[in-house]
């Protein structure tokens, strides 16, 4: 039995993924799937919500970065939000905060999508 | 407070992780190790057994990896050991982030992490299996 489920939800034209539970090497294959499916779909315009993520190992992370690249090249992003404090802390030591939009909150994402970029 | 040894083995399948998780959290925590001490040498034990897993012993799932914690006065050791490929020290390179979301590349952070996480990491094979050791001090 996995301990990891992805939830989806729809703000707008924002797809939002809800992570719960632990993401490692055994179920990481879970996410990578529900980013496809929103490939799939058409929705990059991707938020992860991580509220109830209660962990993360470096497999976990890979996936997002197997694929940002990907959905940026299509005109959509992967951004992070809601993370725990200890989650996030794993985020940070590998310098992802550099690579990824990792907002507070789920509001402030979405905000982020709908706003201008400026470069 | 004299030394103790704790031990657990699993086959080598990603989806005993999550036991090997709780092992570690449960004697760090016991041996008085804070919230944030526990989380980090729990996901540096993660990272190595996916090592072992994946790499080691590239996918047969029903081969052991043995995990032991031994408790000092003032550190915490992590031994684990495989009879699998002996993983090559000379060859790793430090990962760099941006080079590899450009690349779509999605592994190769386990050995930074542990390194990040723990005080120290060696590798050794000898008498016929892999071991690597990670030692956490007290703070």
């Amino acid at each position: 039995m996995s301990n990891f489920s992805v939830g989806f939800r729809s703000s707008g034209a924002v797809q939002i993924l809800d992570l719960q539970g632990e993401l490692d090497a055994h179920t990481a294959a879970e996410l990578e799937a529900a980013i496809q499916k929103c490939q799939k779909d058409n929705r990059v315009h991707i938020l992860v919500n991580g509220a109830n993520l209660m962990y993360i190992s470096s497999a976990g992370l890979g996936v997002f970065m197997a694929y940002i690249e990907e959905v940026r090249e299509s005109g959509g992003d992967i951004k992070i939000a809601a993370l725990q404090p200890k989650v996030f802390n794993v985020f940070d030591l590998l310098g992802f905060p550099m690579l990824f939009d990792i907002i507070e909150t789920e509001e402030g994402a979405v905000a982020k999508f709908s706003a201008p970029t400026s470069d | 407070m004299a030394s103790s040894t704790h031990t657990l083995t699993i086959p080598s399948s990603t989806r005993f992780l999550e036991d090997v998780r709780e092992f570690v959290s449960t004697h760090a925590a016991t041996a008085g190790f804070d919230e944030m001490e526990v989380e980090k040498l729990k996901m540096a034990v993660d990272e190595a057994c996916t090592n072992v897993i994946e790499h080691a012993y590239a996918g047969q799932s029903e081969q052991p990896v043995d995990i032991a914690i031994i408790l000092n006065r003032d550190k915490l050791v992590i031994r684990i050991r495989d009879k699998g490929q002996t993983f090559n020290q000379q060859a790793y390179r430090e990962p760099d982030l941006i080079k590899y979301a450009k690349t779509r590349k999605s592994g190769g952070f386990g050995v930074h992490i542990m390194r990040k996480l723990m005080d120290e990491v060696s590798y050794k094979t000898t008498g016929g299996y892999n071991e690597c050791c990670m030692v956490k001090y007290r703070q």
